[in-house]
């Protein structure tokens, strides 16, 4: 089955909320699915890898621009 | 062999439930945690929001607390079940609005629902007796359990052995003999045991871990729920509490005005939703103004905001205002003095 990749508007949202909608996202996807996680907290930089490294997900890429924080995940099993 | 057991811990972040997990999972048994967001918790947001806070480490406790432990989080959202909590508690109000009693039996209760979805044994928490005034004694305690509907499969570690055994104990999934009697408020033997465990970097903040409990915060709540004429929020309402100078100068008004850049920045998210303001000719804050509003009060409300700009000496100066379609228009206007923006005004 071919791997997903699927966008998170979280922007605007205050963590913890970025990353409650990005464990929700991700129980709809299945592993090896990849999902790309737009917000505006800088706190997102922080608490969503943490978020990942607890619960067997890889993060794949994390960029900033523009007071815009994006992070992409890679599901894990 | 026997089977593991498992237990979810409630994990806020501090110290206590840290401790606790840890001593259940000594015993060998499966613990993961769960944490619950109200929309009161001070956890994260005020770090974002807030440039003077860039000190503290810029990091979500309960996460930090369970990559620690090694243990997995579920962070569940309960910001629209918690309004029943909070708008009428069964048990009322602490010393503010803090309804300490009526969370802590709410959150058990959702703990208690997760455990059984789950496939979960057990239910841990990080309770002290005597450790707060409202909801961690030990008359207090029974109700917790009993009003979850945990009954005796909340196992309380830090203090198990001044409360009766639960069903984790009598069962044997965990040795009582290597729980706790810890009580009262001094933090010495949760520091020794933090000790003990290797456990160097820990948070504990003076005031919990709720915006509720917050005499300032909670202030402003009460004029919400007074100004709008009904105890009733959304989330939107409640994060513009914590952020902020906020000045009510007529009942059907007030103004909220940033007092730093990461709080203008946070403003600047809600300008579609409220008419804003800033002055153009001089450096000064964002504000927003929350009530219907004449044009008497908007220009009322540039002089207010014009004081807190570095333009407070000022004859005059330029007010923008931005209407919630994005139109704008400049005004001029005097800064109000310090006297003329009485204290009584401030929320």
């Amino acid at each position: 089955m071919q791997a997903l990749k699927e966008t998170l508007n979280a922007r605007r949202l205050l963590c913890p909320l970025p990353v409650i909608r990005t464990q929700d996202k991700v129980k709809q996807l299945n592993p090896g699915d990849l999902l790309e996680i737009i917000c505006t907290d800088p706190g997102v930089m922080h608490d969503i890898p943490a978020w990942c490294r607890i619960n067997g997900h890889t993060v794949l890429e994390t960029s900033s621009g523009n007071h815009e924080y994006i992070i992409t995940i890679r599901v894990g099993e | 062999m026997s089977k593991q057991r498992k237990a979810v811990a409630l994990i806020s972040g501090g110290l206590d439930s840290m401790l606790a997990a840890k001593v259940i999972m000594e015993q060998g048994v499966h613990v993961e945690g769960i944490n619950f967001f109200t929309g009161f918790c001070v956890e994260g947001h005020t770090h974002a929001i807030r440039e003077h806070n860039s000190t503290k480490p810029n990091r979500n406790n309960a996460l930090w607390v369970a990559e620690q432990l090694g243990i997995k989080l579920h962070i569940v959202d309960v910001i629209e079940e918690y309004k029943k909590v909070l708008i009428n508690p069964k048990h009322g109000y602490g010393t503010h609005m803090n309804p300490c009693l009526d969370c802590k039996i709410f959150m058990v209760n959702k703990a208690k629902q997760w455990i059984v979805e789950n496939g979960f044994d057990f239910i841990i928490t990080g309770e002290v007796i005597g450790q707060r005034p409202m909801s961690q004694t030990k008359s207090k305690m029974p109700i917790v359990s009993k009003q979850s509907g945990a009954d005796d499969l909340l196992l309380r570690p830090m203090c198990a052995k001044n409360l009766p055994a639960t069903l984790p104990e009598i069962e044997g999934w965990v040795d009582r003999e290597k729980l706790c009697s810890i009580t009262g408020r001094s933090r010495k033997p949760q520091m020794e045991m933090a000790k003990h465990f290797g456990i160097e970097d820990y948070s504990q903040p003076a005031g919990g871990c709720c915006f509720l409990t917050d005499k300032f915060y909670s202030a402003k709540l009460v004029d919400l729920w007074k100004a709008q004429g009904s105890k009733d929020y959304e989330l939107d309402d409640i994060m513009l509490l914590k952020v902020g100078r906020h000045i009510r100068p007529k009942a059907h008004f007030k103004l909220v005005i940033a007092r730093e850049e990461g709080e203008g920045r946070f403003l600047q998210g809600y300008k579609k939703d409220f008419i804003s303001l800033y002055c153009s000719s001089h450096p000064g804050p964002l504000a927003l103004i929350d009530g219907e509003l004449s044009a008497e009060d908007i220009y009322f409300s540039a002089r207010v905001v014009a004081r807190y700009g570095q333009g407070r000496d000022a004859e005059q100066v330029d007010i923008t205002v931005t209407e919630k379609d994005g139109s704008e228009r400049v005004i001029q206007v005097k800064p109000f003095t310090k006297d003329e923006v009485p204290n009584e005004w401030h929320v």
